[in-house]
């Protein structure tokens, strides 16, 4: 791991070439291109079974999937955006922009590096293969509660060793940015310089490094349930099948915030530039990024509040998720007056920025409103959550993931994106998607539970409409991968400071970033 | 090369304390287990295999309440019945009902029975004074028992609950240590 410095002595890009290069590769560019083009294929993986789920659903009555195997989709499904699509693709981020923004050579740990993504198609096969086994793979929904993913067939081991190796990925990658942010940092970059991508991912690797452990215990203690004859919470010896809940949200809870903080520090770059004014509470956002992560430690049990909890429990819960809320306000609160008064334009990146804004917002609301406990008694289980979740993480993680990847494509690729093509998948995107889920909310008060391959008759327009949505929305993708291939093709050629307004480091080196950047720490004031 | 060789080694030693926290971390999953149980024991949250005590023993004699009784295994080769499929009782009036269980297999088994309620809101009021669930069971070959069930249903029952179910279902505690036997499902 020492050898990363010494490596970086040579010239350009030298040593193997062809599939070698990238299984061997130490550089920070080339792993972050391997992670977003597997988060990619990912996100298209876990898209098909998402789209089977809503060909199912499009009418009452069972005519596509057996519901076993429906199951088995919806936990998949979940299992392979959160672990194998929108995680990844921040990891991907990280790595390519975090050196650039900070004036760092590479990530400090290059070996580690290679190994932290490397350790990721061998767990994408397991999660995946275990469809072909007897039993088909999990189906005991994402959060693999138990008692079922006691009972489930070896496609849950499966799954629980895909978790621990995905675990272990990001725990090297979370350490792996601490390090770099801490120790590599150029000279006069001072942590209160940062840019916020780098604050939001500091925090975010912190949160991994203590919440992942976590998870692998509870899906450890699954494991040796399963086939040790412990009794962590198989009711049978004895055991708790709530208490899988409450360590599962004790990670679960930070996960989504996992999920959201590297977001809102994209959403942080992006806005100032296009609003060309620097960011409105630069400090505030810090702070407020600060404390979501330590209060995210004290609500999980705002998913539990079914579970015959005592109202003290509830009340506590309840309250400390509304406190929660008062942080995330104060980030769209700064987004919004940093583009009070700002000469803006919208080109692409900043559509979709402003879209998060807006659509993310109410996920935030719908959020609050599953957090007062006698609202969530009703909802809970419902489509309203899930209305609630794909709002945050669809319109919230994955549009900014959007935003951040026309933002920086012209960094990575050189050339500037087909405004036209980027625009289209805006308006698809954001079209096609409140078409989807807004439906939900209502189909959600009026009591359609999740997780079902069918249901009752008076649910079928807003299922259909809903389904007519979702292909549109997974169609829609497919000119994201347009526009990208169109972009590392060719295109109109970027200027080093690609976007007028672009602050920062990153677009000090030329576009397309050279191999090797910031050999020599460039000295900031 | 000194500068880098330092910061190299800073490196180092921050990533061995942030491995150290992971594992950290990883231990406090496993710790989560007896604090838990710790709180449901001092709160009273759990106490599904307590006996209760019964506290208000004034009986209810303007009610009945019909209780029906039903008994399930689960993956245990014994078979498990009330003796009575239903009894009507006031509530704050004691009563007694038994199971019988017998073990099939020419071994000794070791059983724990696991009560539900139906509604589950009944639950709370139903006060179980003397029960086979409350440890486990150990039939010998062939074995055949014979169970009692003492219980009180408490008069605080809102007044709409006009019949509760009691199910019991007895799950295996030894013999399901075996690793793989689990594989392809254990339904
Ligand atoms: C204002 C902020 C938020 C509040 C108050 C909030 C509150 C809640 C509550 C109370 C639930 C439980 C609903 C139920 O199961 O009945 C829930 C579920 C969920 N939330 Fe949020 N949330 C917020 C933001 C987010 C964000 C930013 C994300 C992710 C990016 C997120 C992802 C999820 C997911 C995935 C679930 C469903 C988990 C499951 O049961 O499968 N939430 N939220
Ligand atoms: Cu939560």
């Amino acid at each position: 791991m020492a050898a990363v410095m010494s490596d970086h002595a040579h010239g350009d890009h030298h040593g193997p070439t062809g599939l070698m290069r990238w299984i061997t590769t130490t550089n920070h560019k080339d792993i972050g291109t391997m992670y977003l083009v597997f988060s990619f294929i990912m996100f298209l993986s876990g898209g098909v079974m998402a789209l089977t789920i809503r060909a199912e659903l499009f009418q009452p009555g069972l005519q596509v999937v057996q519901p076993e195997f429906f199951n088995q989709l919806t936990t998949m499904h979940g299992l392979v955006m959160v672990f194998g699509a929108i995680m990844p693709a921040f990891v991907g981020f990280a790595n390519w922009q975090i050196p650039l923004m900070i004036g760092a050579c590479d990530m400090a740990f290059a070996r580690m590096n290679n190994w932290s993504f490397w350790l990721l198609p061998p767990a994408a096969t397991l999660l995946i293969g275990s469809f072909f086994v007897p039993g088909g793979a999990t189906a005991a929904g994402w959060t693999l509660y138990a008692p079922l993913s006691v009972q489930m067939g070896m496609g849950m081991d499966m799954a629980i060793f895909a978790i621990h190796i995905m675990g272990v990925s990001s725990i090297m990658g979370a350490i792996n940015i601490v390090v770099t942010i801490l120790n590599m940092r150029a000279p006069g970059m001072t942590m209160m310089k940062m840019p916020l991508f780098c604050w939001t991912w500091l925090i975010t690797a912190y949160l991994l490094i203590a919440v992942m452990p976590v998870l692998a215990g509870a899906v450890t203690m699954v494991l040796t349930d399963r086939h040790f004859g412990t009794s962590f919470f198989s009711a049978a010896g004895g055991g708790d099948p709530v208490m899988y809940q409450h360590i599962f949200w004790f990670f679960g809870h930070p996960e989504v915030y996992i999920m959201i903080l590297p977001a809102f520090g994209i959403i942080s770059q992006i806005i100032p530039t296009f609003a060309r004014k620097p960011l409105f509470g630069y400090a505030s956002m810090v702070y407020a990024t600060a404390s979501i992560a330590i209060l995210s430690f004290s609500v999980w049990a705002h998913h539990m509040f079914t579970t015959g909890m005592p109202a003290v429990g509830q009340l506590f819960f309840m309250y400390a998720t509304m406190l929660i809320a008062v942080p995330t306000g104060v980030k769209v609160f700064n987004w919004v007056a940093t583009m009070w008064r700002g000469s803006m334009t919208f080109e692409t990146p900043m559509l979709f920025a402003v879209g998060f804004i807006f659509v993310f917002t109410m996920g935030g609301f719908t959020g609050l409103i599953c957090a007062i406990a006698p609202i969530d008694i009703q909802v809970q289980d419902t489509y309203y959550v899930v209305a609630h979740f794909h709002y945050v993480l669809v319109a919230g993680s994955l549009f900014a993931l959007f935003a951040g990847a026309y933002y920086w494509l012209p960094k990575w690729t050189g050339h500037m994106p087909d405004e036209r093509i980027g625009k289209l998948h805006f308006w698809c995107s954001i079209v096609f998607f409140n078409i989807t889920f807004f439906p939900m909310h209502f189909l959600g008060l009026a009591g359609m539970p999740r997780r079902i391959p069918d249901y009752a008759l008076q649910f079928a327009d807003f299922n259909m409409l809903a389904s007519i949505g979702a292909f549109g929305f997974g169609l829609s993708q497919l000119i994201f991968l347009a526009a990208v291939v169109k972009c590392v093709r060719g295109g109109e050629k970027a200027a080093a400071r690609a976007w007028e307004g672009a602050e920062g480091l990153e677009w000090t080196v030329p576009s397309p970033a050279p191999h090797h950047t910031f050999e020599e720490a460039p000295v900031v004031k | 090369m000194t500068a880098s060789g330092r910061i190299a080694a800073e490196n180092r030693r921050l990533l061995v304390r942030l491995a150290v926290a992971a594992v950290v971390m990883f231990g406090f999953g496993f710790l989560l287990v007896p604090f838990y149980e710790k709180i449901c024991e001092v709160t009273g949250i759990n106490n599904l295999l307590k006996p209760d005590t019964a506290v208000n023993t004034q009986i209810d004699l303007t009610r009945t309440v019909t209780i029906q009784f039903d008994g399930n295994i689960h993956d245990l080769p014994w078979q498990f019945r009330p003796l009575q499929t239903q009894i009507s009782v006031h509530p704050g009036e004691l009563a007694t009902v038994a199971y019988e269980v017998s073990n099939t297999r020419s071994e000794p088994v070791t059983g724990q029975a696991v009560p539900s309620y139906g509604p589950q809101l009944a639950g709370q009021y139903f006060r179980k004074l003397e029960c086979f669930c409350f440890a486990r069971q150990t039939l010998a070959a062939g074995e055949k028992r014979t169970m009692p069930v003492a219980f009180v249903v408490d008069p605080g029952l809102p007044e709409d609950v006009k019949v509760i179910t009691l199910s019991y279902t007895f799950f295996e505690i030894a013999g399901r240590r075996l690793a793989g036997d689990g594989a392809g499902g254990r339904s």
